[in-house]
């Protein structure tokens, strides 16, 4: 027999409609939910997708041409060049280097990134200058004297004006012109200096073009129209196989920026999942609490003879129908979201993002917005089914069954392994993602049972002898109370809050201690073979004599490993750095750097002259599972080198003196031409001095000075800081949802409890003591468990992945207790305060 | 499901027992009742709070399981038949009226009505959900929800309800217990009138004795034994 006639849907359909006739009372925390979490996901991937759509359209302008070709330390061959502009309409070459720029006085200096351009600058996109505004003739040679645009950052650091002259090497140049945007500058992590562009003849005859030293000549390309950018890169590749240069075009234009946009549109993803996943303890509580409300209503349906699939049916309908409202509110404010921070931070990236409706990341936040509703709702749902129809004669004796049956939990895992798959498949740091939601499986299930353990606990507690305190802890355990989720929700945000204060806090420290303890005080690169004397004279001169390390410094460019090309290999992302463009790499004939150590294999003899062997730096040689014995090529000043591994070594990166990951035998690489880098220990006082005098006796010679270096790091933490803030606040805010809620669905049995105590003689001071004492409990437990944890959490970090030492920081704890403390009292006394403004009649008069 | 036998009672009880957990332990409800209700027949339940009335009659509706024993209701095993079949015999067979009305919130009279007819899949559940509130005296408040409604009004709609799919066996629970005498009266009157037109046999519990005495038997229950029947005591009389 069948229980169900052929019009059950339809009448699941209409019993949901006019159930909904009620409004969207008590779904407000739901709807609040819901919508923060995917307006977060929908807004973030709405904004990720304006900025790479200004990515591809501006793509040329920011690449400089329709593919650019970069070479290290050396310019393109003539047939490279024949080549080049033979199947082109046009090749712009442009040199990059550092230097250092002197007021023609020789009162002041400053480090620059200096551009070199040729007369087809910019190939494409414009370079808007103030001053002289014609970039030619900002830049020709006038009355004997070239002219230079520069950024405004050099001319205050040298107090300069347009028309003075400055001193770049063996020249002087007169500064024409401010630039205003250059249009294909990349955003580096680091730039040591403002830009200083000029005529590429004119950095010929600074005489700062030496054998070795660190130039980059790019040669950027427009392309005819019927030559697509893929094939001619492909064409250039079989044409020069030995060339050595990375090419670049219109897919990998602004690699940097693509790079911050995918790991901050993947991480912001991450801050709309999270508060998802916290508003989804908010989404369930708010449908347990509509059921609970709508026992009469299903009872009274199972009595009518209404089937338990009805009864499902028309609740998942009512709830997907409210659902649909709060991903519809969510995705308008995605829509609108993007538009907002386009205008407050549009001006700090170098890209115009293009706003507009993007479809994919909508899809994806609704996507997202159905399976969380759909993992969190499920279960109460199927619950709603096991109220019987008897409830309605009377208080049930046996209570109603927690575990809504096997059918229920198969589809919530399965459902919730979609959800999980899907935030990894979707994003495109997958890693993150999968260590995402490992982590929040691990967060969700540890606060769960957290919650659990303290409502077990409290329950067991012997009596204490305040009636106040003991009322207080009752009501922790009392059935239905808000316990579980305010730990769960409220305890996920505060533990990622601690967490990055106290992240924050060791690595400020650590830096802090690397800025007081054997840290170098200055890099000075590009030292000619011929200048490595008088650096170590200035060295031995200054009083007290400088402690030194030169070593000899060559860019090369990893081209393969183990025979296998490196475009060919896919590289652990952590390690992905060692193919990614030039490495700096050094030879020796002595032994290893010290203090590094050979955790496998063995150095070269003294004297070594066999075939070119290479020393890797250990944690590397593992991601690429590199063993001694294996070959590496490395492609040096266009000329491919092969390399066996003798052994690998234990560098640490963080005394942040010269650590090279791949370090030579003396062979071939000795004979190159190269310069050396320096490092230079010395006080703080005396810094200036000798950057002076190195600087003033070797000009050509770039001085890095590491506390601005470092500066740029705390810069860069900090906003990493402020970034992670931004999820603990998330996570904070849908945990106050969730204990709203959870105040809000007590609220009815709060008022009862209130008016029963009043009637026994308790008085209103009595029952906000009591409450608040109640919630002050529940914010300290909460509190304690997030100290706890996210304090634990960077114990493992500092100690076991970062191998730093680790401190407690009480600051960051005492803030979570206070914050913790703040939202439970203050949304607990808000409920409390109306529980008691009441009147105690309605509440004691039957039914 | 069976087919209803017109030739044996309705209602019939054998040996049921039901126990039920609590947290202070096991609750030993029904304790072996052994009960017939014939067709048509009007059977009033009494006995003091606690003593098993309601749940002998969530056992009759199949609302409650028991722990052992029969029970078999217009020919169907209660006690084996499936949660939908139980599901179909309450919407074809069986109107329940309680004492707090149970009228669902968010629907107007009508639809309350309409509602175990259009589980039926009655095309024209909606005119004759009209017409058993005129049948009640409710024509006028169709679109009124329950909260628009009296007490009376409320139980009126309740009784509309229950009769809507014209069941053999109507369940009544306390229907006056949250009404004044008057009206409580009114609605009884309501109910015996629906009871006779429809054929249904009545199973009303009561605390009020003059109500009991309407009923053509009335049952005792103590401590969740049937220990008196008075049309049986009148017959062995």
């Amino acid at each position: 027999m069948v229980a169900t006639h052929p019009g059950s849907r339809s009448l699941s359909w209409r019993f949901a409609r006019r159930e909904l006739r009620g409004g969207l009372k008590g779904f407000g925390i739901f709807l609040a939910c819901l919508a923060l979490g995917v307006a977060a996901i929908a807004g973030v991937g709405s904004l990720a997708s304006a900025v790479e759509g200004g990515l591809r359209t501006d793509g040329r302008v920011l690449l400089g041409g329709d593919v650019s070709f970069r070479l290290t330390h050396r310019p393109a061959t003539p047939e490279q060049r024949t080549w080049l502009e033979a199947n082109t309409d046009r090749v712009s070459s442009i040199v990059e280097m550092r230097a250092n720029a002197f007021r023609e006085d020789g009162g002041a200096f400053r480090l620059v990134e200096l551009k070199g351009i040729d007369n087809f600058y910019p190939l494409f996109g414009r370079l808007d200058l103030s001053g002289e505004t014609h970039l030619a003739d900002a830049l020709m040679i006038r009355d004997g004297v070239w002219g230079a645009a520069a950024q405004r950052g050099l001319l205050e650091r040298l107090k300069l004006d347009v028309g003075d002259r400055i001193r770049i090497g063996e020249l002087a140049i007169e500064v024409r012109s401010v630039i205003e945007h250059e249009p294909d500058r990349d955003t580096n992590a680091f730039n040591f200096g403002p830009r200083l562009m000029i005529h590429r003849d004119a950095l010929t005859e600074t005489g700062l073009v030496q054998p070795g030293s660190i130039i980059r000549y790019y040669y950027r390309v427009d392309l005819p129209d019927n030559v697509s950018p893929g094939a001619f890169r492909d064409a250039a590749q079989a044409a020069f196989p030995e060339a050595g240069w990375r090419i670049r075009d219109l897919e990998n234009a602004a690699p940097n920026i693509q790079r911050f946009v995918d790991r901050v549109g993947s991480f912001m993803t991450i801050v709309g999942l999270t508060a998802l996943l916290v508003g989804g303890v908010g989404i369930s509580n708010a449908v347990r609490h509509f059921l609970q409300g709508k026992i009469a209503t299903i009872a009274t349906l199972k009595c009518l003879g209404a089937p338990t699939r009805l009864i499902l049916a028309m609740y998942l309908i009512q709830v997907g129908l409210i659902s649909l409202i709060g991903i519809a509110i969510g995705l308008a404010i995605g829509l609108v979201a993007p538009l907002v921070a386009i205008e407050i931070v549009g001006n700090r990236i170098p890209v115009e993002a293009r706003s507009g409706i993007y479809p994919e990341p909508l899809v994806l936040a609704a996507m997202f917005g159905v399976l969380v509703t759909l993992v969190f709702c499920l279960w109460p749902l199927a619950r709603a089914r096991q109220i019987p129809g008897a409830a309605l004669f009377r208080e049930q004796v046996a209570p109603i069954s927690g575990f809504p049956g096997w059918h229920t939990l198969a589809l919530v895992i399965l459902l919730a392994v979609i959800l999980a798959l899907s935030a990894v498949v979707t994003s495109s740091q997958p890693w993150l993602a999968g260590g995402f939601v490992l982590g929040a499986v691990v967060a969700l299930g540890t606060f769960a049972l957290i919650g659990y353990g303290v409502i077990h606990i409290t329950r067991r507690l012997p009596r204490v002898g305040n009636t106040k305190l003991r009322l207080a802890i009752a009501n922790l355990h009392r059935p239905g109370g808000a316990t579980g989720g305010v730990i769960m929700s409220l305890g996920m945000g505060l533990t990622v809050l601690i967490g990055v204060a106290m992240m924050e806090y060791n690595i400020k420290t650590e830096l802090d201690g690397a800025l007081r303890g054997e840290i170098p005080g200055y890099y000075f690169i590009d030292l000619q073979p011929d200048q490595v004397p008088a650096f170590q004279r200035i060295a031995e001169e200054s009083e007290p004599p400088v402690r030194t390390r030169i070593v000899p410094m060559l860019r090369g460019r990893v081209t393969a490993m183990k025979g296998i090309p490196a475009s060919e290999i896919v590289p652990p992302p952590q390690e992905a750095w060692i193919l990614r463009g030039d490495r700096g790499i050094t030879w020796t004939a002595d032994g290893p750097p010290d203090p590094e150590k050979i955790v496998r294999g063995t150095w070269w003899p003294p004297n070594y002259d066999g075939p070119q062997l290479v020393s890797f730096d250990a944690e590397a040689a593992e991601a690429f599972n590199l063993q001694v014995g294996n070959t590496i090529t490395v492609n040096v000043l266009g000329r491919d080198i092969q390399a066996t591994v003798a052994n690998w070594r234990q560098i640490d990166w963080n005394d942040l003196g010269i650590n090279f990951a791949m370090v030579f035998s003396p062979g071939i690489l000795s004979q190159a031409p190269m310069t050396y880098i320096a490092t230079a220990h010395l006080p703080d006082d005396q810094e200036i001095a000798l950057e002076t005098s190195v600087v003033n006796q070797l000009p050509n010679v770039s001085a890095i000075r590491v506390k601005e270096v470092l500066q740029g790091v705390n810069g860069i933490l900090t906003n990493i800081g402020v970034a992670v803030r931004v999820v603990a606040v998330v996570a904070i805010v849908a945990g106050i949802l969730v204990l709203a809620g959870a105040i809000a669905a007590g609220h009815r049995k709060r008022t009862y409890d209130a008016v029963v105590m009043k009637v026994l003689g308790a008085t209103r001071r009595d029952l906000i003591i009591a409450y608040a004492l109640e919630y002050g409990l529940l914010g300290l437990v909460t509190a304690a468990i997030a100290t706890g944890l996210g304090t634990g959490a960077t114990w493992f970090v500092m100690t076991r992945l970062m191998e730093a030492p680790w401190t407690f920081a009480i600051e960051p704890a005492v803030v979570t207790v206070a914050i913790a403390l703040a939202c439970t009292i203050g949304a607990g006394m808000i409920g409390t305060w109306i529980a008691l403004n009441r009147k105690a009649a309605p509440s004691l008069r039957n039914d | 499901m069976n087919d209803p036998d017109t030739t044996k009672p309705i209602v019939i009880l054998d040996d049921v027992h039901l126990r039920l957990d609590s947290e202070a332990g096991e609750v030993h409800i029904l304790r072996g009742v052994d009960f017939a209700v014939g067709r048509g027949e009007t059977v009033s339940i009494i006995g003091p709070s606690g003593s098993g009335k309601t749940s002998m009659m969530m056992v009759v509706a199949g609302l409650e399981r028991t722990t052992s024993g029969q029970v078999t209701v217009d020919g169907v095993d209660v006690t084996r038949a499936s949660e939908d079949d139980l599901a179909l015999l309450r919407r074809n067979r069986i109107g329940i009226v309680f004492q707090s009305f149970h009228l669902v919130p968010t629907m107007s009279a009508l639809e309350n009505v309409a509602v175990p007819l259009e589980l039926a899949g009655k095309a024209d559940a909606f005119d004759r959900a009209g017409e058993m509130l005129a049948a009640v005296g409710l024509d006028h408040r169709l679109s009124h929800y329950p909260g628009q409604l009296s007490g009376g009004e409320q139980q009126r709609t309740a009784l509309a309800r229950a009769f809507a799919v014209e069941p053999g066996l109507l369940l009544a629970d306390e229907p006056t217990g949250n009404l004044d005498g008057h009206t409580g009266e009114q609605v009884i009157d309501r109910m015996f009138e629906l009871c006779e037109r429809f054929g249904t046999t009545l199973m009303l519990i009561t605390h009020d004795p003059g109500l009991a005495g309407r009923c053509q038997r009335t049952v005792t229950m103590q401590d969740g034994i049937l220990s008196e029947d008075t049309f049986a005591r009148r017959r062995a009389g």
